[in-house]
């Protein structure tokens, strides 16, 4: 595999995107309106209830945190979409699996620059969202909660996993659809197990300490390799040249 | 430059190439001609090393296509204009180019170089950063050659690269690649349009799934009947019927004052009969050699597998 192959596909797909004013939006309205929007309704719990402690709202608090975690699985969607599915549709994919790139270059590539918006743009609303929390909290109670051990664990590791897996199972829809717009939103069909968890930690069924993001993690580690394989089987060149819609 | 022996490609049940065999020499301009669905994209395919191959061997200089050590040395050293020119839209010519002269490796300067020269020869430098999906089919068309030929490659596959053109950006293309003939490229030309193939290649294949005929232009055309020379007279008097039917030719007709016949070799052949019409008293108008045309080979040929 040659990296600078994959850097240099990453970014002339990164630069597109630029113009694609829809995915923008993706990118930066939906983690920074989500950001704003906890940092808010914090700020009004403490602000309707004064006599109300930061561990009353920590179910509250780690609940908006997981919701990063969905940011990172929906982002990546119309990105991916757009790079695998819009050069689909160009029909650009053929000169470009007959230059000395490898399928894997190409794969990376793609994967890249729907990581590295996907990523920055989840940090950065999560940042916002933190800075917004813990200047309530030390106005109101005088101590900061985060970072915490839960959002060490959401940022580092749930959040890239869940984004990986989202890549992947766009690049394996990809195979199956012939225009952007279904790619995008049959790849958006990850976002309904991770409501799922979110609810699920609502409801009570499971608490989303930790411990319990470690365990779903270490579970979303095998299924991002698993889909891995997959994903790389269904991007190759002669798949792609023979088997795609 | 291009070796296939028995080249084969199968779709589950369905053959699309059939044991082809063919070469192609260094700095040829090799037409493939064929119906569509002949299996002319696929055997371009397979030697771009973008699809495997079925059967059969092939060889693009010393590289062995199939081979996977081999296959990126190979499509580094060709150059591909698939039949949907697939350019990125929304970038600008240079960008399209340089975007390709960096996957080749080339540096910021050969690129710079390479990107200038080619948009300049096409005509396209002005445009240069004018978005590609803003071009004309023509436009969009050559700039896919340019970018074919970024990284210098030895031997250029064009797929029906004319199709859907209009007359004069069809001719902008031929003209480009009768350019790229006088520096040498080897030229495997994919085309239905039997004109361009008869103007620009050295050689024609014809493929229906399996190779039907291969030779030049004139090859071809001999293939379905032997030329006949017509010979127009003032008129044809009973000396001269005489005369020619004492000479060895064969397939003689007369109609409307002319006198028509087969030639294999009329440099040879004609002189007599010319010689034998004069002694006779006969009053030669024209002498001509017709022969007849590649649309006529290729027809044959194709329907013949029908």
């Amino acid at each position: 595999m040659n990296l600078r192959h994959s850097w240099i596909i990453a970014a002339k797909d990164l630069k597109g995107i630029r113009h694609r004013r829809t995915i923008l939006y993706t990118i930066v309205v939906l983690p920074l309106a989500l950001s704003l929007l906890f940092g808010y309704v914090i700020q009004y719990a403490f602000s309707s209830a004064p006599d109300i402690k930061a561990s009353d709202l920590a179910g509250l608090l780690d609940a908006f945190g997981f919701w990063f975690v969905i940011i990172a699985a929906i982002v990546p969607s119309p990105i991916a979409s757009y790079s695998i599915v819009g050069e689909k549709v160009e029909k650009s994919l053929e000169p470009l699996l007959a230059t000395p790139v490898t399928d894997g270059d190409i794969l990376l590539g793609k994967s890249l620059a729907a990581f590295i918006p996907t990523i920055l743009a989840t940090y950065a609303g999560a940042a916002i969202y933190m800075t917004l929390v813990d200047r309530t909290l030390y106005s109101k109670v005088g101590y900061l909660y985060y970072p915490n051990w839960e959002m060490v664990v959401i940022l580092l590791l749930l959040t890239p996993l869940t984004c990986l897996l989202s890549i992947e199972l766009n690049v394996i829809t990809s195979s199956r659809v012939t225009d952007v717009r279904s790619a995008s939103q049959l790849g958006g069909i990850i976002f309904a197990p991770f409501m799922g968890l979110f609810i699920a930690g609502e409801i009570g069924v499971i608490t989303l300490d930790a411990v319990t993001l470690l365990i779903i993690s270490a579970f979303f580690a095998v299924l991002v390799i698993a889909m891995f394989f997959l994903s790389t089987r269904t991007f190759q060149r002669e798949e792609i040249l023979t088997k795609w819609k | 430059m291009i070796e296939a022996e028995g080249l084969t490609r199968k779709f589950g049940d369905l053959v699309a190439v059939d044991g082809v065999t063919f070469r192609v020499d260094e700095g040829e301009v090799f037409g493939f001609l064929g119906p569509n669905g002949a299996g002319k994209t696929t055997t371009v395919r397979m030697l771009c090393c973008l699809i495997s191959k079925t059967s059969g061997e092939a060889r693009i200089a010393d590289y062995e296509v199939g081979n996977h050590a081999d296959s990126p040395k190979i499509r580094k050293m060709i150059g591909l204009v698939p039949d949907n020119v697939g350019l990125y839209e929304s970038m600008s010519a240079y960008d399209n180019l340089d975007f390709y002269g960096k996957l080749y490796d080339r540096t910021e300067s050969q690129r710079k170089e390479s990107n200038e020269y080619f948009l300049k020869m096409l005509g396209l430098w002005e445009k240069r950063d004018t978005a590609a999906g803003t071009f004309s089919k023509g436009m969009k068309q050559k700039l896919a050659v340019a970018r074919a030929l970024i990284h210098n490659p030895q031997v250029l596959f064009l797929d029906e690269p004319t199709a859907n053109l209009d007359p004069e950006s069809a001719k902008m293309v031929r003209d480009f690649v009768l350019e790229l003939r006088k520096e040498k490229k080897t030229i495997f030309l994919n085309t239905h349009n039997l004109d361009e193939a008869q103007r620009i290649c050295d050689r024609i294949a014809i493929l229906n799934t399996r190779l039907m005929a291969i030779g030049t232009a004139e090859e071809l055309e001999r293939t379905v009947k032997g030329r006949q020379t017509v010979i127009q007279l003032a008129q044809v008097s009973d000396a001269v019927v005489r005369a020619l039917e004492r000479l060895p030719i064969s397939n003689l007709s007369y109609a409307g004052g002319r006198a028509t016949f087969d030639v294999a070799d009329p440099e040879k052949e004609n002189p007599p009969v010319v010689r034998a019409i004069v002694e006779a008293g006969g009053e030669i108008q024209t002498v001509t050699v017709q022969g007849s045309t590649l649309e006529e080979a290729y027809l044959k040929l194709v329907r013949s597998q029908g």
